[in-house]
């Protein structure tokens, strides 16, 4: 590695398609960032938004949330619940001034480990452009609002 | 998460093994200094690494220190949950503890094959393991859940490896539903005339079978049908077929064949014909097809396209035309599925320089099957494409489309074998024409196959060994005057050559049916990069796939002959018959449950629940889990605003445990000192 900075980025990858396309992707030997790490969860609608959340404040620079496409949910339609959920917790994000491509949603059925691998590079190198996310200064000191939400948690 | 802190977790004794798998992983990853590093967790015990964790010695490794070291908690780094999970569980438990007590790190496919960067990897591994360390801590003993087995079995794809399979299963007295989307069975052996290397006649060994399938009681065929819809899980599933209108009423039609005969309409036969023989509007792909009740084509019949004709209806004996017909849905429930959907031919239309499609006389290797065919539209005549000229002399390109990085990388097999088939039958055929096969390397692994090829260069075949750069008819003599010149380096020689011929077949490889992806999303199991479906295990579970209860049989898990896909017929018909005869499966005890006195009863998760497996009591005014409905997906635990619903061996605990475990290099001195949600 060089000295560049290195982003860490947490996966939240559904069991069926995801995190089966990352399997895929090993097992095709496609070599992607090695800047992802994936946490298995049955379903992307499995994926609280307080993972998302707790990762970035741990000190993830990133999450990617990866389900199987709207339509191929294992169990019929979690993926739409993640979608939805996702879509508001990005509109919190965005208060926050954490930036958009932090926290990205992934479509990746179980033989697109292509896709997956595609996506992880892409990714890597948006938060690398952005730097760390240093959320303890960017949320906690700069914003209030943010610090008292979460105090009151 | 702050009962993180609470003693009973700093109690539990984990024991870590972090496996080579030979090279695989410790090629790129130091597993030496993982597991090295892993002991400084205080949890853990033991810190192990091992060439083949999965190995007999490798399991033994950690019975023996569940059993004299106390461990409470296992970790296993190596492959995927989804190769070895069932089997360290089953270690776990063999050991004396709850096999759920037991937790994996993916450092292979996610590791070590997904990065060159051993570095990187490295930290990525520890990172894994100290994710999977911290959750197992969290992890309670649980139980499996028994599901019964619906005894009957879909299988997808009429083709010789749902036949067989089909029948296997049907004489061992269960119930099959057979799918297959055009009017007949038999798929592709359909259209071949000789099987190597014995050369005994397709036909005559596969119509039996055919007629076999019909007549079993135990077999529901579905011709000219297509699975819409799949729910469910392995024992029960839910399937939704959609039964295309062939515009004849089966229960009245008596197969005489009377509409086809009288039909006005003729087409090109694309699909069974290969595109040069003929059918009809209303035709059965070959006589002996089964089921023997036509299909009519709307796209051709002039009734569709003109409103006018009719002559079938007026023609048929027992009104058996209805045009009228609709689509019509069947709904059904499987206990497993096995999907048999086969291949498609290469396009050799895709190599411009071999001139297919643009050069008459270039022939795909379909299209000469079905011309050699003795039911085929020459009769068993090997003709030009004008239709009577018998070519005096053919070559026969190997490897097309296949090979070849330009387009399908991997062999195809088979086509070695039928090329040389097809050299024999043009020497049977025509013992004047003289033979030309153009190889890259001669690959006959099997029964009684490097026999046929020896045979093959007695009958006087010429071996060219070199990949053909191009077939062209623009001479350069006059003994190239009106031929295809064939332009290849015999790479034995050293020399280039041109070859000028009258005839040219084009042995085209097998690839992946042009919508397998759309077929493995419906089934929601996986592809590979070439498109054929993913086994289990490529050398252990060949017909398994990652999806439990379905299975796979022939070349749509990759290229392979007749005898292959009628083995892997009858294994996955095996694998259907051990799960019935099981009668109950152990299903995963991922379950959610509702802490009833912690509930508020906001009834949030009832209408979220996609299976309605979530009740309401009124009196209590608490919401309740049915476990016999939830199939575990955590929808609910994630959006409960109390946290009241547990999403076992999911837990909020398990995977903040995780979460804080694989960011372990990264958590900034703010992050550290707050106190957690």
């Amino acid at each position: 590695m060089s000295d560049q900075f290195e982003p860490v980025i947490v996966g939240f990858l559904c069991n069926w398609c995801s995190y089966r396309a990352a399997d895929l992707a090993g097992t095709a030997r496609i070599k992607y960032a090695p800047n992802l790490r994936p946490i298995r969860v049955m379903c992307s609608g499995r994926v609280d938004p307080q993972f998302v959340l707790q990762a970035l404040r741990s000190g993830a620079d990133g999450v990617l949330i990866a389900g199987c496409h709207p339509g191929e949910c294992h169990y019929v339609n979690g993926n739409i619940k993640a979608l939805r959920r996702f879509v508001l917790l990005k509109k919190t994000m965005e208060q926050w001034g954490i930036e958009d491509e932090r926290v990205q949603l992934l479509w990746a059925s179980a033989s697109e480990g292509t896709v997956l691998a595609a996506t992880v590079d892409r990714m890597t190198e948006e938060v690398r452009a952005l730097g760390p996310l240093r959320w303890g200064e960017k949320v906690l000191k700069d914003n209030g609002a943010a610090h008292a939400v979460l105090q009151e948690a | 998460m702050t009962d993180m802190k609470k003693s009973p977790i700093d109690q539990e004794k984990v024991g870590v093994y972090v496996c080579h798998c030979g090279s695989n992983i410790a090629g790129t990853i130091d597993v030496e200094e993982v597991a090295q590093w892993a002991k400084k967790n205080p949890n853990v015990v033991v810190s192990r690494t091992y060439e083949f964790m999965c190995s007999s010695t490798g399991q033994e490794l950690i019975e023996n220190d569940i059993k004299e070291k106390g461990l409470t908690r296992i970790v296993v780094a190596s492959c995927s949950p989804h190769m070895h999970e069932k089997t360290f569980r089953e270690t776990t438990e063999r050991g004396g503890l709850n096999p759920f007590l037991f937790e994996m790190a993916n450092i292979r496919e996610h590791g070590s094959w997904a990065t060159n960067d051993k570095e990187a990897a490295t930290i990525k591994a520890k990172a894994l393991v100290n994710g999977a360390v911290e959750r197992v801590v969290h992890h309670v003993p649980l139980e499996k859940i028994p599901v019964s087995i619906n005894p009957n079995t879909l299988i997808v794809g009429g083709g010789i490896a749902g036949i067989t399979a089909a029948l296997e299963l049907a004489e061992a007295g269960h119930h099959v539903y057979l799918v297959e989307r055009e009017g007949t069975i038999g798929g592709h052996m359909a259209q071949i005339d000789k099987t190597f290397p014995t050369l005994d006649c397709s036909a005559c060994i596969l119509t039996p079978k055919m007629v076999d399938v019909g007549q079993n009681d135990n077999i529901t065929m579905l011709t000219y049908s297509e699975v819409e819809s799949v729910d469910g899980y392995i024992g029960n599933f839910n399937i939704t077929v959609k039964k295309k209108a062939r515009c004849v009423i089966e229960e009245l039609c008596t197969s005489c064949g009377i509409c086809e005969e009288k039909c006005p309409q003729k087409v090109i036969d694309e699909n069974y014909g290969a595109g040069i023989g003929y059918r009809k509007s209303i035709y059965r792909s070959f006589p002996q097809a089964v089921p023997g009740y036509p299909v009519l084509d709307k796209e051709s019949c002039i009734y569709f396209q003109t409103g006018k004709c009719k002559i079938c209806e007026k023609e048929c004996p027992t009104n058996a035309i209805d045009y009228e017909q609709q689509d019509e849905m069947i709904n059904f429930n499987v206990g497993n599925i096995i999907l048999a959907t086969g291949y498609d031919l290469f396009d050799a239309r895709r190599i411009p320089q071999y001139g297919y499609g643009r050069l008459p006389n270039v022939f795909s290797s379909l299209e000469f099957e079905r011309m050699v065919n003795a039911s085929g539209p020459t009769e068993g005549h090997i003709v030009l494409r004008d239709g009577v000229t018998h070519p005096k002399s053919v070559a026969i390109v190997h490897c097309v489309g296949s090979r070849d990085q330009n387009y399908n990388e991997y062999c195809s097999k088979v086509c070695c074998m039928y090329s040389l088939k097809f050299a024999h039958l043009v020497h049977e055929h025509l013992p004047e024409a003289e033979v030309y096969n153009f190889y890259l390397d001669m690959r006959t692994p099997g029964k009684g196959y490097e026999e046929f090829y020896h045979r093959l260069l007695k009958e006087g075949t010429h071996f060219i060994r070199g990949r053909v750069a191009e077939i062209t008819d623009a001479d350069r003599n006059s003994a190239e005057e009106n031929k295809l010149i064939i332009q290849a380096e015999n790479t034995l020689l050293g020399l280039q050559q041109r070859t000028p011929v009258d005839m040219v077949i084009l042995s085209s490889g097998i690839q992946a049916r042009h919508d397998a992806e759309d077929v493995s999303r419906l089934f929601k199991m996986g592809c590979d990069y070439d498109g054929f479906f993913n086994e289990r295990h490529p050398k252990l579970a060949p017909v398994s796939t990652m999806t439990d209860g379905i299975f796979i049989a022939g070349a749509c898990q990759g290229p392979k002959d007749i005898p292959d896909t009628v083995a892997q017929g009858g294994a996955a018909a095996s694998q259907v018959a051990k799960l019935i005869n099981q009668g109950t499966v152990m299903m995963e005890p991922v379950r959610a449950s509702i802490r009833e006195d912690e509930c508020s009863g906001c009834r949030i998760c009832n209408t979220l629940c996609p299976y309605n497996a979530i009740e309401f009591d009124e009196e209590k005014e608490v919401s309740r889990v049915i476990t016999a409905l939830c199939q575990g997906c955590g929808t609910c635990v994630a959006a409960c605003p109390s946290s009241v619903i547990d999403g076992a061996h999911f837990t909020n605990k398990q995977i903040f445990a995780e979460l804080n475990g694989i960011l372990w290099d990264v958590q900034d001195e703010v992050s550290a000192k707050q106190e957690v949600i």
